[in-house]
């Protein structure tokens, strides 16, 4: 029973795989993923209240990760639901576009049960190599190779990333002489200060962070997001980070309450990241780089809440990369429904959006507004928890630099909003949207919303969860 | 003591807050155009009508907050939802829901596109602005004063004039920025108190490293939204290019919400760093004065021109409140409550020029007196109001903050004359000129004068002008306690704390004048 999630996924993959193996199945595929999603969501809320250990204490179900799960699974369903006909991937495989993705969701389930690092990191990879695939599935056009350097870009740095935090887990398996989790945390106790500790959880933070995007392993990030297809990059951008903020959570916790040398790694990371994502993006003109960009500095704001090391600081990362799913995933539906053929949108393509479809354009407000931070969107409470974090910790300087880079995004959030509300543009014909595509933008503007202004269920599950 | 009008228990402030939300819910499912005015009107005249007997029904012999309402928002993070008004704040929130019918009255032909996502903002506005002068927990005040931004930058973006981008990127950028800062404060604040309570966390003895560093994360924040002088220019952008509405909302109610932040948070929350930065907050008073007047008269934009007469108007309203004394906090009062009014009432008579002649250029409607003579019978109160003129409104609030700030330093006097001369000029000028100022303008030929609506959007405030200028003791009554205790509190407790501080002088002043070159100049005779 504790295993259920698990399992009604892998039968979707299963289905899936079956599916595909056909000509021209693009309509059942959608059909199995759409269900078997829902199925998927199902058995998460089933499960929520599950605790097991399986597979001799490599697999832990507690509330932790029942709840991640639940968010995956509704993360797996938004996904196809933006995927809709597929537009842009190459038409003879489009049903593996649902293929990948349940399997790439299947790994994120994994891992955030994962309490041994073999199986962590089996869980990593297995999470990661789907998504490597999808990039490279956009349609060639014309002139037009970009997915295939991105792809390029893409599986390089994740395998050089995860190399190099397979040789930091090397080294906290020398220092500990296990595998699992909870016999680390209570050996390394003690010696968490010592340098070989130090930098072996820097090294094995870097598999995470390149998951995550933070600097400097994020060079990826905006040729990933340029080169995708507009539901790849939508998937890229929003479900890893979440997987990647849950293991980061479990390697956080070993070092001890105050580390000062990780903490000042932490603080360092997310200081750079904040900047160099915020200034970059300030100069972007493609729409999807420029989510890119934010992405990074976004990183950097989940990071604020890792320098507290404590319950509080990882309640509130967690939170606020729940939130920014949401935030994140209305900007890209925007995206992928503005584009004509596929095309990526630059910040001009947005003139007259609130003529052409005034729910796109809600659904972009509430998205842009949200990741600028702006109440009662669940940006703005997701930082209000971070800063409270770090701030209580004593991290001031950070702090008033995270609140500076703020200000400094507010700029190119707002240049979208004047694009899509200020501008108008003679000649655009109106967008239609779907049922499913409607569904999905209201889902996701009341989920932005509730989650900023009713988040006490969730941040009391996620602090219980975390003790 | 009155019969209550509200029965007890009833939470009218949520009422209040919440119900232009609903309104603004329902306003989505209409069709006309022709509907949705007449449904945003009908609403925000029965909230208006809702909100008055809060006026009867105030308990003005307290200082305490009434009306209150408490319940548990996000226990995680200790936010709550706390409601509640004082002397106050009573006074603003009727301002506010006053001004919103009169809103959609102004716009109901000047608004012809997207009529309804134009009364949603309105509708979204009135909540948040609401939502800021009742909240009672700094978290719930913050989430109001940030999220009333978004509707006010669609406003400007939306349906404001050429520049209209510029400006609302402008407001947007300027406020937010200047906010941010407040939020770290709010939380250092709270790390201090254990509770996001605005009450709990007056009258603390924070150490006054930290008071000083939290009273200019304050300033910051709420001297670009008064706007105190230097950080003024966001203002003149976004008036000039929100639509009426908009402008009216601005100078109506949102500039107070700088000046009620001073009142709520800096006085009280901060004093002694309060009174450690009195000369400078001072200073940038009287340079705001003197520089919206002489700005304000060298405009040949109507619109301009009244919005830099406002950084004129809230230097007197800032300089009051930082005399620290009671006649200057009650003019700053006043004058918030009659610049809401006169303002507000010459940005709806400049939008009604700009609906008949298509230009804001005070030499296009120049000579208006013979063709629109009800018009400029109103245009004429409201710019004899502006300049303080005796019998209206603003001129007991200018006079108490000139007596205010007499009593801090007879020196002010120098330096207020003129201020009060330039406002004389500038608004004589405007009246003048547009009364009689030239011959046979052709395009003002055929004129309408004001119809029956306009008349409405105008007439209240005409009353207001002349209530308040004739008897404002009904709303001293009401703002007395608040100002005496709010007194009490920047005065009276650092006094009692820095007894024992030889580098301050009784008042809990800096004796160290070396260090604080304005205050030698501007040495205050006030008493504590």
């Amino acid at each position: 029973m504790a295993f259920l999630p698990e399992l009604v996924l892998l039968a979707t993959a299963l289905a899936l795989f079956v599916v595909c193996l056909g000509n021209n199945r693009l309509r059942a595929a959608r059909r199995a993923a759409l269900f078997g999603g829902l199925a998927v969501l199902l058995a998460c809320g089933l499960c929520l209240g599950e605790n097991a250990t399986l597979f001799d204490g490599a697999y832990r179900v507690d509330a932790f990760s029942q709840f991640l799960k639940l968010i995956f699974a509704l993360g797996f369903l938004f996904a196809i639901l933006l995927a809709g006909e597929l537009p842009d991937i190459r038409g003879d495989i489009r049903p593996e576009f649902f293929l990948f993705l349940s399997l790439s969701v299947a790994g994120l389930f994994m891992l955030v049960s994962s309490i041994d690092v073999i199986t962590l990191f089996v869980a990593l990879q297995t999470a990661a190599f789907p998504l490597y695939l999808l990039v490279p599935m956009r349609r060639e056009r014309e002139g037009q190779r970009v997915q295939m350097e991105s792809a390029i870009k893409y599986v390089m740095f994740g395998i050089a990333a995860n190399g190099v935090t397979l040789f930091g887990l090397s080294y906290l398996f020398g220092l500990t002489g296990s595998t699992s989790l909870p016999v680390m945390m209570a050996k390394l106790g003690t010696l968490a200060g010592s340098p070989l500790a130090v930098a072996g959880l820097a090294l094995t933070f870097a598999g995470i962070f390149y998951k995550l995007a933070v600097f400097p392993f994020h060079f990826w990030t905006p040729d990933v997001y340029q080169g995708a297809s507009h539901e790849s990059a939508g998937i890229i951008a929003s479900l890893p980070k979440i997987g990647a903020v849950a293991i980061l959570i479990r390697f956080a916790t070993l070092a001890a309450p105050d580390n000062r040398a990780i903490a000042m790694l932490l603080t360092c990371l997310a200081v750079a990241s904040m900047f160099y994502g915020n200034l970059i993006a300030l100069v972007q003109t493609d729409l999807k780089r420029l989510l890119g960009f934010s992405g990074i500095a976004h990183a950097g704001y989940a990071l604020v809440g890792f320098v507290a090391l404590d319950g509080a600081g990882y309640t509130a990362a967690l939170y606020y990369i729940t939130g920014y799913l949401f935030m994140t995933l209305a900007c890209f539906v925007v995206i992928a429904r503005v584009s004509k053929d596929g095309v990526n949108v630059a910040m001009s393509d947005l003139a007259g959006l609130h003529h052409r479809s005034p729910l796109l354009a809600v659904t972009l407000l509430v998205g842009i507004f949200a990741l600028a931070g702006v109440p009662p969107f669940v940006g703005f409470m997701g930082k209000l928890a971070l800063l409270k974090a770090a701030l209580a910790r004593g991290h001031l300087w950070l702090v008033i630099i995270a609140v500076i880079n703020t200000a400094i995004a507010v700029y190119y959030y707002l240049c979208v909003i004047r694009e899509a509300f200020a501008r108008d543009t003679a000649g655009q014909s109106p967008i239609v949207l779907d049922a499913s595509t409607r569904l999905l933008c209201w889902l996701l503007i009341i989920g932005t919303v509730a989650l900023g202004l009713a988040p006490s269920a969730i941040l009391d599950l996620l602090a219980a969860s975390l003790h | 003591m009155p019969t209550p009008f509200y029965p007890s228990e009833f939470p009218i402030l949520s009422a209040l807050i919440f119900s232009p939300l609903a309104a603004a819910v329902i306003a989505v499912l209409l069709r006309s155009d022709r509907a949705l005015r007449w449904w945003s009107f009908l609403s925000t005249l029965v909230i208006a009508l809702v909100s008055l007997p809060l006026f009867w029904q105030f308990d003005a012999r307290t200082a305490d907050f009434q009306f209150r309402e408490h319940a548990a928002w996000i226990p995680w993070l200790k936010i709550n939802y706390t409601l509640g008004v004082d002397g106050i704040s009573v006074l603003l929130v009727l301002l506010t829901t006053l001004l919103m019918p009169l809103c959609v009255l102004c716009s109901w032909r000047y608004i012809k596109a997207r009529v309804r996502e134009f009364m949603i903002c309105l509708l979204v506005m009135e909540t948040a602005m609401l939502g800021v002068f009742c909240a009672l927990d700094f978290i719930l005040f913050f989430v109001f004063w940030e999220a009333m931004l978004i509707p006010m930058t669609l406003l400007i973006a939306v349906w404001g004039g050429p520049r209209k981008i510029y400006a609302a990127l402008k407001f947007f950028i300027y406020t937010m920025a200047g906010s941010v800062l407040l939020l770290v404060a709010i939380i250092a604040l709270y790390l201090q108190v254990g509770s996001f309570d605005i009450r709990q966390m007056m009258g603390r003895p924070y150490s006054e490293n930290f008071q000083c560093w939290v009273f200019l994360a304050f300033f910051l924040s709420f001297a670009i939204k008064v706007p105190m002088f230097p950080f003024h220019t966001w203002l003149p952008a976004a008036h000039v290019e929100a639509p009426t509405a908009g402008s009216v909302l601005l100078a109506g109610v949102l500039l107070k919400m700088g000046a009620y932040g001073f009142l709520r948070f800096c006085l009280p929350i901060t004093p002694q760093a309060t009174h450690l930065f009195t000369p400078w907050m001072i200073a940038l008073s009287l340079i705001g004065i003197l520089y919206g007047g002489l700005t304000a008269l060298a405009q040949s934009d109507l619109k301009k021109l009244v919005a830099y007469s406002s950084v004129g108007h809230m230097g007197f309203c800032t300089l009051g409140i930082f005399a620290l004394n009671k006649d200057g906090l009650d003019g700053a009062i006043l004058v918030m409550i009659n610049h809401g009014v006169t303002t507000s009432a010459l940005f709806i008579a400049v939008g009604l020029l700009y609906e008949r002649l298509h230009t804001r250029e005070l030499s296009q409607a120049a000579g208006l007196g013979k063709f629109m003579p009800v018009f400029i019978t109103f245009f004429g109160v409201f710019c004899l109001s502006s300049m303080a003129f005796p019998g209206t409104n603003s001129f007991i609030g200018e006079f108490l903050v000139l007596v205010g700030g007499l009593a801090w330093s007879p020196w002010l006097a120098l330096a207020l004359a003129p201020g009060v001369v330039l406002a004389a000029a500038y608004m004589l000028r405007l009246l003048q000129k547009v009364t009689w100022g030239s011959t046979n303008n052709p395009r003002h030929n055929g004129l309408q004068d004001l119809e029956l609506r306009e008349v409405a959007a105008l007439a209240p405030l005409l009353v207001l002008v002349f209530w308040i200028g004739l008897k404002p003791a009904p709303i001293a009554r009401i703002m007395e306690a608040s100002v005496k205790n709010l007194l009490q509190q920047v005065n009276g407790a650092p006094a009692k704390m820095v007894a024992n501080d030889p580098t301050r002088d009784s008042a809990g002043r800096p004796n160290n004048r070396a260090s604080w070159a304005l205050a030698e100049v501007l040495t205050p005779n006030q008493t504590p």
